[in-house]
Protein backbone atom coordinates (compact mmCIF):
# COMPACT_ATOMS: atom_id res chain seq x y z
CA UNK A 1 0.00 0.00 0.00
CA UNK A 2 2.23 2.78 -1.38
CA UNK A 3 0.96 6.25 -0.48
CA UNK A 4 -1.97 5.71 1.27
CA UNK A 5 -2.30 7.33 4.49
CA UNK A 6 -4.52 9.12 6.67
CA UNK A 7 -3.16 12.04 5.33
CA UNK A 8 -4.95 11.35 2.21
CA UNK A 9 -7.90 12.73 3.88
CA UNK A 10 -6.85 16.11 4.36
CA UNK A 11 -7.24 16.76 0.33
CA UNK A 12 -10.68 18.11 0.94
CA UNK A 13 -11.96 17.13 -1.91
CA UNK A 14 -11.27 13.56 -0.51
CA UNK A 15 -12.47 14.92 2.36
CA UNK A 16 -16.14 15.69 1.16
CA UNK A 17 -16.47 12.00 -0.61
CA UNK A 18 -15.38 10.22 2.91
CA UNK A 19 -18.14 12.75 5.03
CA UNK A 20 -20.88 12.14 2.37
CA UNK A 21 -20.73 8.19 3.38
CA UNK A 22 -19.68 9.24 6.83
CA UNK A 23 -22.08 11.24 7.68
CA UNK A 24 -25.20 9.44 7.08
CA UNK A 25 -23.99 5.69 8.66
CA UNK A 26 -23.22 7.78 11.71
CA UNK A 27 -26.22 9.90 11.58
CA UNK A 28 -28.18 6.42 12.00
CA UNK A 29 -26.28 4.85 14.77
CA UNK A 30 -26.08 7.95 16.71
CA UNK A 31 -30.07 8.11 16.70
CA UNK A 32 -30.39 4.19 17.14
CA UNK A 33 -27.79 4.21 19.94
CA UNK A 34 -29.69 7.61 21.55
CA UNK A 35 -32.82 6.58 21.36
CA UNK A 36 -32.57 3.18 22.36
CA UNK A 37 -29.96 4.38 25.22
CA UNK A 38 -32.60 6.89 26.15
CA UNK A 39 -35.81 4.63 26.31
CA UNK A 40 -33.86 1.77 27.97
CA UNK A 41 -32.18 4.51 30.43
CA UNK A 42 -35.74 5.94 31.31
CA UNK A 43 -38.24 3.83 31.23
CA UNK A 44 -36.40 0.08 31.70
CA UNK A 45 -34.16 0.47 34.58
CA UNK A 46 -35.24 0.94 38.27
CA UNK A 47 -34.73 4.01 40.93
CA UNK A 48 -31.55 4.13 42.63
CA UNK A 49 -32.89 3.43 46.14
CA UNK A 50 -31.03 6.74 47.43
CA UNK A 51 -31.74 9.12 44.72
CA UNK A 52 -34.98 8.29 42.96
CA UNK A 53 -36.01 9.16 39.32
CA UNK A 54 -33.42 11.74 39.57
CA UNK A 55 -30.31 9.79 38.97
CA UNK A 56 -32.00 9.01 35.03
CA UNK A 57 -30.77 12.12 33.98
CA UNK A 58 -26.96 10.43 34.46
CA UNK A 59 -27.89 9.40 30.78
CA UNK A 60 -27.71 12.83 29.33
CA UNK A 61 -25.43 14.27 32.05
CA UNK A 62 -22.45 11.95 31.53
CA UNK A 63 -22.24 11.83 28.09
CA UNK A 64 -22.68 15.65 27.24
CA UNK A 65 -19.57 16.16 30.39
CA UNK A 66 -17.28 13.42 29.00
CA UNK A 67 -17.69 15.23 24.93
CA UNK A 68 -17.44 18.52 26.56
CA UNK A 69 -13.82 17.72 27.45
CA UNK A 70 -12.95 15.22 24.93
CA UNK A 71 -14.14 17.74 22.54
CA UNK A 72 -11.96 20.43 23.22
CA UNK A 73 -8.82 17.63 23.12
CA UNK A 74 -9.93 16.86 19.38
CA UNK A 75 -9.57 20.41 19.31
CA UNK A 76 -6.20 20.28 20.36
CA UNK A 77 -4.75 17.90 17.92
CA UNK A 78 -6.67 19.17 14.85
CA UNK A 79 -4.60 22.33 15.84
CA UNK A 80 -1.54 20.73 16.52
CA UNK A 81 -1.86 19.27 13.25
CA UNK A 82 -3.15 22.16 11.51
CA UNK A 83 0.40 24.08 12.86
CA UNK A 84 2.41 20.96 11.86
CA UNK A 85 1.26 19.94 8.36
CA UNK A 86 -0.76 22.55 7.41
CA UNK A 87 -3.76 21.02 6.19
CA UNK A 88 -7.18 23.52 6.10
CA UNK A 89 -9.29 20.25 6.49
CA UNK A 90 -8.07 19.96 9.78
CA UNK A 91 -8.22 23.46 10.80
CA UNK A 92 -12.04 23.93 9.96
CA UNK A 93 -12.66 20.52 12.09
CA UNK A 94 -11.23 22.13 14.87
CA UNK A 95 -13.48 25.47 14.18
CA UNK A 96 -16.51 23.07 13.41
CA UNK A 97 -16.08 21.37 16.91
CA UNK A 98 -15.49 24.60 18.83
CA UNK A 99 -19.65 24.80 18.85
CA UNK A 100 -20.58 21.39 19.23
CA UNK A 101 -18.18 21.97 22.49
CA UNK A 102 -19.97 24.70 23.72
CA UNK A 103 -23.68 22.71 23.40
CA UNK A 104 -22.12 19.99 25.27
CA UNK A 105 -20.15 21.68 28.28
CA UNK A 106 -24.11 23.67 28.33
CA UNK A 107 -25.70 20.42 28.59
CA UNK A 108 -23.71 19.15 31.08
CA UNK A 109 -24.03 22.48 32.97
CA UNK A 110 -28.46 22.70 32.37
CA UNK A 111 -28.58 18.78 33.23
CA UNK A 112 -26.36 18.96 36.32
CA UNK A 113 -28.25 22.32 37.84
CA UNK A 114 -31.78 20.12 36.70
CA UNK A 115 -30.02 16.84 38.75
CA UNK A 116 -28.15 18.91 41.49
CA UNK A 117 -31.76 20.58 42.52
CA UNK A 118 -33.49 17.64 44.32
CA UNK A 119 -30.17 15.72 45.37
CA UNK A 120 -28.34 18.90 46.90
CA UNK A 121 -30.47 21.48 47.18
CA UNK A 122 -29.34 23.90 45.08
CA UNK A 123 -28.95 24.69 41.34
CA UNK A 124 -25.46 25.97 41.31
CA UNK A 125 -22.58 25.20 43.61
CA UNK A 126 -19.13 26.96 43.81
CA UNK A 127 -17.90 22.73 43.66
CA UNK A 128 -14.63 22.65 41.68
CA UNK A 129 -16.23 19.84 38.71
CA UNK A 130 -18.86 23.14 38.31
CA UNK A 131 -16.72 25.27 38.43
CA UNK A 132 -14.42 24.00 35.65
CA UNK A 133 -17.37 23.47 33.31
CA UNK A 134 -18.27 26.82 33.34
CA UNK A 135 -14.17 27.72 33.00
CA UNK A 136 -14.34 24.87 30.19
CA UNK A 137 -17.32 26.95 28.59
CA UNK A 138 -15.73 30.56 29.04
CA UNK A 139 -12.25 28.93 27.01
CA UNK A 140 -15.20 27.43 24.50
CA UNK A 141 -16.64 31.06 23.89
CA UNK A 142 -12.59 33.27 23.73
CA UNK A 143 -11.67 30.58 20.79
CA UNK A 144 -15.10 30.87 19.37
CA UNK A 145 -14.98 34.91 19.70
CA UNK A 146 -11.27 34.66 18.37
CA UNK A 147 -12.35 32.78 14.85
CA UNK A 148 -15.25 34.83 14.17
CA UNK A 149 -13.08 38.36 14.77
CA UNK A 150 -10.72 37.60 11.85
CA UNK A 151 -11.72 37.75 8.51
CA UNK A 152 -8.57 36.05 6.66
CA UNK A 153 -9.26 32.38 7.25
CA UNK A 154 -5.98 31.27 7.33
CA UNK A 155 -4.68 33.73 9.55
CA UNK A 156 -7.58 32.79 11.77
CA UNK A 157 -6.91 29.11 11.59
CA UNK A 158 -3.27 30.00 12.69
CA UNK A 159 -3.87 32.67 15.29
CA UNK A 160 -6.98 30.13 16.92
CA UNK A 161 -4.60 27.42 16.56
CA UNK A 162 -1.97 29.11 19.27
CA UNK A 163 -4.97 30.32 21.30
CA UNK A 164 -5.93 26.60 21.76
CA UNK A 165 -2.58 25.32 22.49
CA UNK A 166 -1.47 27.92 24.83
CA UNK A 167 -5.81 27.63 26.14
CA UNK A 168 -5.02 24.15 27.08
CA UNK A 169 -2.46 24.51 29.05
CA UNK A 170 -4.46 27.23 30.59
CA UNK A 171 -7.57 25.33 31.26
CA UNK A 172 -5.50 22.48 32.63
CA UNK A 173 -3.81 24.55 35.26
CA UNK A 174 -7.47 26.13 35.86
CA UNK A 175 -8.56 22.62 36.60
CA UNK A 176 -6.01 22.46 39.21
CA UNK A 177 -5.95 25.62 40.39
CA UNK A 178 -9.86 25.34 41.42
CA UNK A 179 -9.20 21.97 43.09
CA UNK A 180 -7.15 23.88 44.81
CA UNK A 181 -9.47 26.67 45.72
CA UNK A 182 -12.25 24.49 47.23
CA UNK A 183 -13.23 21.00 47.80
CA UNK A 184 -15.88 19.39 46.45
CA UNK A 185 -19.99 18.32 46.73
CA UNK A 186 -19.51 16.89 43.58
CA UNK A 187 -19.74 12.62 43.67
CA UNK A 188 -16.59 11.20 41.83
CA UNK A 189 -16.66 11.13 38.10
CA UNK A 190 -18.79 8.04 36.89
CA UNK A 191 -16.27 7.58 34.20
CA UNK A 192 -17.65 4.00 33.17
CA UNK A 193 -14.12 3.52 31.50
CA UNK A 194 -11.99 3.34 34.31
CA UNK A 195 -13.98 2.41 37.12
CA UNK A 196 -17.28 1.04 36.22
CA UNK A 197 -17.73 -0.44 39.65
CA UNK A 198 -19.27 2.51 40.92
CA UNK A 199 -22.03 2.25 38.64
CA UNK A 200 -24.35 -1.09 38.93
CA UNK A 201 -25.01 -2.86 35.36
CA UNK A 202 -28.29 -2.10 35.24
CA UNK A 203 -27.71 1.73 34.80
CA UNK A 204 -24.22 0.86 33.29
CA UNK A 205 -25.24 -0.75 29.98
CA UNK A 206 -28.01 1.84 28.78
CA UNK A 207 -25.60 5.01 30.03
CA UNK A 208 -22.60 2.91 27.56
CA UNK A 209 -25.00 3.18 24.44
CA UNK A 210 -26.06 7.05 25.16
CA UNK A 211 -22.25 7.45 25.52
CA UNK A 212 -21.53 5.91 22.20
CA UNK A 213 -24.82 7.58 20.69
CA UNK A 214 -23.45 11.02 22.03
CA UNK A 215 -20.04 10.31 20.14
CA UNK A 216 -21.21 8.91 17.05
CA UNK A 217 -23.94 12.47 16.66
CA UNK A 218 -20.25 14.17 17.40
CA UNK A 219 -18.40 12.35 14.72
CA UNK A 220 -21.75 13.11 12.37
CA UNK A 221 -21.96 16.94 13.10
CA UNK A 222 -17.96 17.04 13.10
CA UNK A 223 -17.95 15.80 9.58
CA UNK A 224 -21.08 17.51 8.83
CA UNK A 225 -19.90 20.97 10.00
CA UNK A 226 -16.09 20.21 8.25
CA UNK A 227 -17.97 19.60 5.26
CA UNK A 228 -19.41 23.33 5.46
CA UNK A 229 -16.70 25.10 5.82
CA UNK A 230 -14.87 23.59 2.76
CA UNK A 231 -17.98 24.43 0.68
CA UNK A 232 -17.92 27.49 2.31
CA UNK A 233 -14.08 28.49 1.49
CA UNK A 234 -14.37 27.29 -1.84
CA UNK A 235 -17.47 29.57 -2.19
CA UNK A 236 -15.52 32.62 -0.64
CA UNK A 237 -12.85 31.78 -3.27
CA UNK A 238 -14.87 31.38 -6.64
CA UNK A 239 -16.40 34.84 -5.49
CA UNK A 240 -13.26 36.21 -5.01
CA UNK A 241 -12.21 34.86 -8.27
CA UNK A 242 -15.76 36.24 -9.90
CA UNK A 243 -14.85 39.48 -8.63
CA UNK A 244 -11.36 39.62 -9.87
CA UNK A 245 -12.75 38.78 -13.66
CA UNK A 246 -15.45 41.44 -13.17
CA UNK A 247 -12.75 43.72 -12.61
CA UNK A 248 -10.97 43.15 -15.30
CA UNK A 249 -11.92 44.37 -18.15
CA UNK B 1 15.65 44.97 24.22
CA UNK B 2 16.83 47.78 27.20
CA UNK B 3 16.33 50.09 24.47
CA UNK B 4 12.78 48.67 23.16
CA UNK B 5 11.73 48.97 27.05
CA UNK B 6 13.34 52.24 27.63
CA UNK B 7 11.53 53.09 24.57
CA UNK B 8 8.38 52.03 26.01
CA UNK B 9 8.40 53.81 28.87
CA UNK B 10 9.15 56.51 27.82
CA UNK B 11 6.35 57.11 25.16
CA UNK B 12 4.30 55.76 28.42
CA UNK B 13 5.60 58.69 30.71
CA UNK B 14 5.33 61.44 28.13
CA UNK B 15 2.23 60.48 26.17
CA UNK B 16 0.36 60.28 29.54
CA UNK B 17 -1.90 58.20 30.64
CA UNK B 18 0.55 55.14 30.91
CA UNK B 19 1.79 55.11 34.77
CA UNK B 20 -1.46 56.94 35.87
CA UNK B 21 -4.31 55.68 34.29
CA UNK B 22 -4.22 51.84 35.49
CA UNK B 23 -3.70 53.39 39.09
CA UNK B 24 -6.05 55.79 39.19
CA UNK B 25 -8.63 52.72 37.54
CA UNK B 26 -7.53 50.80 40.58
CA UNK B 27 -8.06 53.58 42.87
CA UNK B 28 -11.73 54.41 41.32
CA UNK B 29 -12.81 50.79 41.41
CA UNK B 30 -11.52 50.09 45.07
CA UNK B 31 -13.71 53.22 45.83
CA UNK B 32 -16.71 52.35 44.04
CA UNK B 33 -17.00 48.73 45.49
CA UNK B 34 -17.85 49.76 49.18
CA UNK B 35 -20.37 51.80 47.22
CA UNK B 36 -22.00 49.54 46.06
CA UNK B 37 -21.25 47.03 48.77
CA UNK B 38 -22.25 48.62 52.37
CA UNK B 39 -19.60 50.32 54.59
CA UNK B 40 -19.97 47.34 56.71
CA UNK B 41 -16.39 47.17 57.61
CA UNK B 42 -16.46 43.57 59.02
CA UNK B 43 -17.39 42.04 55.40
CA UNK B 44 -15.59 44.63 53.02
CA UNK B 45 -11.98 43.39 55.18
CA UNK B 46 -13.27 39.84 54.70
CA UNK B 47 -14.07 40.09 51.00
CA UNK B 48 -10.93 42.66 50.90
CA UNK B 49 -8.22 39.99 49.49
CA UNK B 50 -10.64 39.16 46.79
CA UNK B 51 -11.19 42.89 45.32
CA UNK B 52 -7.94 43.59 45.78
CA UNK B 53 -6.89 41.18 43.33
CA UNK B 54 -10.00 41.52 40.70
CA UNK B 55 -9.36 45.27 41.07
CA UNK B 56 -5.34 44.23 39.57
CA UNK B 57 -6.88 42.13 37.28
CA UNK B 58 -9.65 44.52 35.66
CA UNK B 59 -6.55 47.02 35.80
CA UNK B 60 -3.76 45.03 34.27
CA UNK B 61 -6.45 44.51 31.62
CA UNK B 62 -7.48 48.25 30.82
CA UNK B 63 -4.31 48.93 28.54
CA UNK B 64 -3.45 45.60 27.16
CA UNK B 65 -4.67 46.77 23.21
CA UNK B 66 -1.96 49.65 23.56
CA UNK B 67 0.70 47.13 23.98
CA UNK B 68 1.03 46.54 20.01
CA UNK B 69 -1.56 48.18 18.70
CA UNK B 70 0.15 51.87 18.14
CA UNK B 71 2.80 50.16 17.11
CA UNK B 72 1.60 48.04 14.88
CA UNK B 73 -0.30 50.97 13.14
CA UNK B 74 2.76 53.35 12.68
CA UNK B 75 4.68 50.07 11.41
CA UNK B 76 6.83 49.79 14.22
CA UNK B 77 6.12 46.51 14.98
CA UNK B 78 7.41 45.97 11.23
CA UNK B 79 10.37 46.85 11.84
CA UNK B 80 10.80 45.21 14.85
CA UNK B 81 10.00 42.42 13.14
CA UNK B 82 12.76 42.13 10.82
CA UNK B 83 14.89 43.89 13.50
CA UNK B 84 18.00 41.78 14.47
CA UNK B 85 16.65 41.04 17.99
CA UNK B 86 14.06 37.65 17.94
CA UNK B 87 10.43 38.66 17.92
CA UNK B 88 10.14 36.56 21.30
CA UNK B 89 12.37 39.12 23.01
CA UNK B 90 10.31 42.21 21.66
CA UNK B 91 6.87 40.78 22.97
CA UNK B 92 8.74 39.78 26.57
CA UNK B 93 10.12 43.67 26.24
CA UNK B 94 7.09 45.02 25.80
CA UNK B 95 5.31 42.69 28.93
CA UNK B 96 8.48 43.97 30.93
CA UNK B 97 7.05 47.76 29.95
CA UNK B 98 3.65 46.69 30.53
CA UNK B 99 4.25 45.60 34.23
CA UNK B 100 6.88 48.26 34.97
CA UNK B 101 3.65 50.74 33.90
CA UNK B 102 0.70 48.68 35.11
CA UNK B 103 1.94 45.62 37.75
CA UNK B 104 4.75 47.52 39.99
CA UNK B 105 2.47 50.94 40.90
CA UNK B 106 -0.56 48.44 41.18
CA UNK B 107 1.71 46.35 43.80
CA UNK B 108 2.82 49.72 45.42
CA UNK B 109 -0.50 51.45 45.85
CA UNK B 110 -2.15 47.92 46.75
CA UNK B 111 -1.42 47.96 50.79
CA UNK B 112 -2.77 51.65 50.80
CA UNK B 113 -6.22 50.41 49.01
CA UNK B 114 -6.17 47.57 51.76
CA UNK B 115 -6.10 49.71 54.47
CA UNK B 116 -9.10 51.77 52.69
CA UNK B 117 -10.80 48.14 52.70
CA UNK B 118 -9.99 47.19 55.87
CA UNK B 119 -7.85 44.65 55.40
CA UNK B 120 -6.99 43.05 58.68
CA UNK B 121 -2.67 43.72 59.90
CA UNK B 122 -0.42 41.27 59.18
CA UNK B 123 -1.44 40.66 55.51
CA UNK B 124 -0.26 43.37 54.04
CA UNK B 125 3.33 41.92 53.06
CA UNK B 126 1.49 38.32 51.85
CA UNK B 127 -0.70 40.96 49.67
CA UNK B 128 2.10 42.83 48.13
CA UNK B 129 4.30 39.46 48.16
CA UNK B 130 1.49 38.05 46.01
CA UNK B 131 0.81 40.45 43.78
CA UNK B 132 4.83 41.31 43.34
CA UNK B 133 4.75 37.60 41.81
CA UNK B 134 1.47 37.20 40.33
CA UNK B 135 1.23 40.33 38.56
CA UNK B 136 3.91 39.85 35.66
CA UNK B 137 1.99 36.45 35.12
CA UNK B 138 -1.04 39.15 34.22
CA UNK B 139 1.03 41.17 32.10
CA UNK B 140 2.69 38.39 30.23
CA UNK B 141 -0.95 36.56 29.32
CA UNK B 142 -2.03 40.37 28.43
CA UNK B 143 1.19 40.83 25.91
CA UNK B 144 0.18 37.38 24.27
CA UNK B 145 -3.73 38.21 23.81
CA UNK B 146 -2.68 41.46 22.26
CA UNK B 147 -0.19 40.03 19.94
CA UNK B 148 -3.11 37.48 18.85
CA UNK B 149 -5.55 40.25 18.52
CA UNK B 150 -2.96 43.39 17.34
CA UNK B 151 -4.76 42.57 13.55
CA UNK B 152 -8.27 43.43 14.56
CA UNK B 153 -9.77 46.84 13.96
CA UNK B 154 -12.23 46.17 17.15
CA UNK B 155 -10.07 44.55 19.05
CA UNK B 156 -10.99 45.82 23.00
CA UNK B 157 -13.55 43.51 23.72
CA UNK B 158 -12.20 40.37 22.28
CA UNK B 159 -9.00 40.63 24.44
CA UNK B 160 -10.65 40.61 27.72
CA UNK B 161 -12.70 37.72 26.61
CA UNK B 162 -9.49 35.92 25.56
CA UNK B 163 -7.77 37.17 28.75
CA UNK B 164 -9.77 36.71 31.89
CA UNK B 165 -9.87 32.82 31.19
CA UNK B 166 -6.29 32.84 30.84
CA UNK B 167 -6.23 34.93 33.74
CA UNK B 168 -8.21 32.27 36.59
CA UNK B 169 -4.91 30.21 37.84
CA UNK B 170 -3.18 32.92 38.38
CA UNK B 171 -6.29 34.74 40.48
CA UNK B 172 -7.30 31.91 42.49
CA UNK B 173 -3.39 30.85 43.66
CA UNK B 174 -2.90 35.08 44.07
CA UNK B 175 -6.18 35.46 46.18
CA UNK B 176 -5.97 32.18 48.02
CA UNK B 177 -2.68 33.43 49.37
CA UNK B 178 -4.43 36.96 51.06
CA UNK B 179 -7.16 35.05 51.99
CA UNK B 180 -5.40 32.25 53.63
CA UNK B 181 -3.12 34.59 55.96
CA UNK B 182 -6.32 36.69 56.72
CA UNK B 183 -7.83 33.85 58.26
CA UNK B 184 -4.61 33.04 60.14
CA UNK B 185 -3.21 30.14 57.82
CA UNK B 186 0.13 29.22 56.05
CA UNK B 187 0.20 30.83 52.49
CA UNK B 188 3.72 29.59 51.12
CA UNK B 189 1.96 27.55 49.05
CA UNK B 190 -0.11 29.58 47.46
CA UNK B 191 2.74 32.14 46.67
CA UNK B 192 5.22 29.25 45.69
CA UNK B 193 2.29 28.42 43.29
CA UNK B 194 1.74 31.86 41.96
CA UNK B 195 5.50 32.47 41.19
CA UNK B 196 5.09 28.94 39.58
CA UNK B 197 2.82 30.36 37.13
CA UNK B 198 4.42 33.65 36.22
CA UNK B 199 7.94 31.92 35.74
CA UNK B 200 5.32 29.30 33.30
CA UNK B 201 4.41 32.36 31.99
CA UNK B 202 7.63 33.85 31.29
CA UNK B 203 8.95 30.50 29.84
CA UNK B 204 5.83 30.38 27.42
CA UNK B 205 3.60 32.92 26.90
CA UNK B 206 6.81 35.21 24.66
CA UNK B 207 7.29 32.38 21.94
CA UNK B 208 3.48 31.99 21.54
CA UNK B 209 2.63 35.73 21.25
CA UNK B 210 5.81 35.76 18.94
CA UNK B 211 4.06 33.05 16.78
CA UNK B 212 0.90 35.56 16.79
CA UNK B 213 2.96 38.45 15.88
CA UNK B 214 4.67 36.55 12.94
CA UNK B 215 1.16 35.38 11.36
CA UNK B 216 0.06 39.35 12.14
CA UNK B 217 2.52 40.72 10.52
CA UNK B 218 2.41 38.63 6.90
Amino acid sequence: MTGMSIWEYANPRKFGAVADRVVPVTGVLAAVCLVAGLVWGFFFTPDDFRQGSTVKIIYLHVPSAMMAINIWGMMLVASIIWVIRRHHVSALAAKAAAPIGITMTLIALFTGAVWGQPMWGTWWAWDPRLTSFLILFLFYIGYVALWSAIEDPDTAADLTAILCLVGSVFAVLSRYAVLFWNQGLHQAASDPVYDERQIDNVFYMPLLLTIAGFVLLFVALVFYRTRTEIDRSRLRRLEARARLQEARP
Amino acid sequence: MFALIRRDLLLALRSGGGFGLALGFYLILVVLLPLALGPDTGMLSAIAPGLLWIGALLSALLSLERIFSTDFEDGTLDVLGTAPIPLASVALAKAISHWLTTGLPITAIAPLLGALLGLPAGSYGILVLSLLVGTPALSLIGTFAAALTVGLKRGGLLISVITLPLYMPTLVFGSIAVRRVVQGLDPTTSIWLVGAVSLGCIGLLPFAAAAALRVNLR
